[in-house]
């Protein structure tokens, strides 16, 4: 069984046909890209995977999101619960307005844990996981807005992963920083990926082609070509996925 | 960004021609030279190999920069990937016609038996490899994948009169003892031909791989269909 499995998806918002027939196998523990021009379909159809389109008017979904067998948009299931298992880090951080150490604390605190020792031994084991430890660790009780960017998107990313999600998702999480902290971003993807699947957004084709096993290429709401990292951007099997991809396009 | 793209390109490619269209000129001029000991023509293919190695010295920096400025993916990284090993190939030629040149002028004002010549033909190998060269050529320029296919059997036509002059002139040797240093040089002349043949075949694959991202190097030869996708 597929980690996420879409079958014959059609996402709408309003009159406008946004996302096109969509079906997509992905597999535990990969991580995957989602690249195409701005306004494809591929923000939304990551805000699909757990369900943050539900609220906008008129937003209206056809076909089935599979994720471990379950379809997320069943009535029995509880978003709450959907956000714990998958996670999202945004293009800009967002951290709370709490110290870094509850910033990180957050998630379980909202999912019922109050056991203190529990807490501080998986706030430092996330903070490590997101390679931030060493850097935070004398000044956990400092404001999060203290860390520089590249540190914040960490910390956000350590957030999201405080509550061990079975998938992340990441809306252009590297587009706001510098080249340093970018890369300390990708190596996190790459170290996370043993532990969750990854779904990564990106305008960056050599991050995609860097940090990705899968490939998905999205042009005006149709999935054109899903294919290996590699493959896709050596040899694509489809003539408009090669002329996006060496800028030709249009 | 597409426009700066196609212009390095474009500019690569002409590159890649001009260096073709010299290097097919040096081995013409080395087939008048070896036919007719020529020094003069010798001398000329000497002088002109400068340039044959200026041109290799500019693509592969070309090549560097278009790689390192424009991150090529996809056709694009094929076709610099491409470009840097046909370039190789043609400096290696350029370098074989230089090195008949070098034995014409060795060569002392004897006249070689006639008869020989003909049945080395030597003209037919010199013949064979000019039209491989352009046909490569032209199979790049205008990304002819078929007639592209049609070269690498032509190989086989070098290696065969390759191997048949080895046992004439091991005759002739024989025969005629006071010409054993001139058809020792011979035979290098051959192999000199035979070797370009396996470079324009290494060219071949280079603009196959190109143009359809199949990889030919270290398979059978002539094998294309079988070919997995890269």
């Amino acid at each position: 069984m597929s980690k996420l499995d879409v079958k014959n998806v059609n996402f709408y918002y309003g009159d406008f046909h946004a996302l096109k027939n969509i079906d997509m196998q992905v597999e535990e523990k990969n991580v995957v890209a989602f690249i195409g021009p701005s306004g494809c379909g591929k923000s939304t159809f990551l805000r699909l995977l757990n369900r943050m389109n539900d609220l906008i008017p008129g937003a209206r979904l056809t076909g089935e999101i599979r994720i471990d067998g379950e379809n997320i948009y069943d009535r029995s299931v509880r978003i709450d619960n959907l956000r714990k298992n998958v996670g999202m880090v945004f293009q800009r951080p967002n951290p709370f307005p709490k110290s870094i150490f509850e910033n990180v604390a957050y998630g379980l605190r909202v999912n019922g844990i109050k056991d203190k020792d529990f807490i501080e031994s998986r706030v430092e084991e996330t903070l490590r996981g997101a390679a931030l430890w060493d850097e935070v660790k004398d000044k956990l009780k400092k404001s999060a807005f203290a860390l520089s960017g590249g540190q914040q998107q960490r910390l956000c990313i350590a957030r999201a992963m405080a509550v061990s999600p079975s998938i992340l998702l990441m809306d252009e999480p590297a587009s706001a920083l510098d080249p340093i902290s970018t890369g300390k971003v990708e190596e996190l993807i790459c170290d996370l990926s043993n532990k969750t699947t990854i779904i990564i957004v990106t305008h960056n084709m050599q991050q995609a082609a860097r940090v990705s096993s899968k490939t998905a290429f999205f042009y005006m709401g149709e999935l054109i070509e899903f294919n290996d990292t590699k493959r896709l951007f050596t040899n694509p099997e489809k003539q408009t996925t090669q002329n996006y991809i060496t800028g030709r396009f249009g | 960004m597409v426009k700066f793209v196609d212009s390095e390109l474009n500019s690569l490619k002409k590159e890649v021609n001009e260096m073709w269209t010299l290097v097919y000129n040096q081995m013409e001029l080395s087939k008048n030279a070896v036919l007719n000991l020529d020094k003069e023509q010798a001398d000329t293919i000497i002088a002109r190999e400068k340039r044959v190695n200026s041109y290799d010295l500019k693509i592969d920096s070309d090549v560097e920069d278009f790689i390192a400025l424009y991150n090529p993916v996809a056709i694009d990284l094929r076709f610099a990937l491409s470009v840097l090993n046909i370039n190789n190939n043609l400096e290696r030629i350029g370098d074989y016609a230089e090195g008949m040149a070098r034995y014409v002028l060795r060569a002392d004002e004897t006249p070689v038996d006639k008869v020989l010549f003909v049945d080395l033909r030597l003209e037919e190998m010199f013949n064979q490899t000019l039209y491989m060269i352009s046909a490569a050529q032209k199979a790049f320029c205008e990304e002819d994948i078929e007639l592209a296919k049609t070269i690498l059997e032509k190989d086989n036509l070098l290696d065969e009169i390759n191997a048949d002059s080895t046992r004439t002139l091991s005759q002739y040797t024989v025969e005629h003892p006071e010409m054993a240093k001139r058809c020792f040089e011979l035979a290098a002349v051959f192999r000199k031909l035979e070797r370009t043949g396996d470079h324009i075949s290494n060219i071949v694959e280079e603009i196959v791989f190109y143009i359809d991202a199949k990889v030919l190097k270290h398979s059978k030869k002539n094998n294309l269909g079988a070919q997995q996708g890269a």
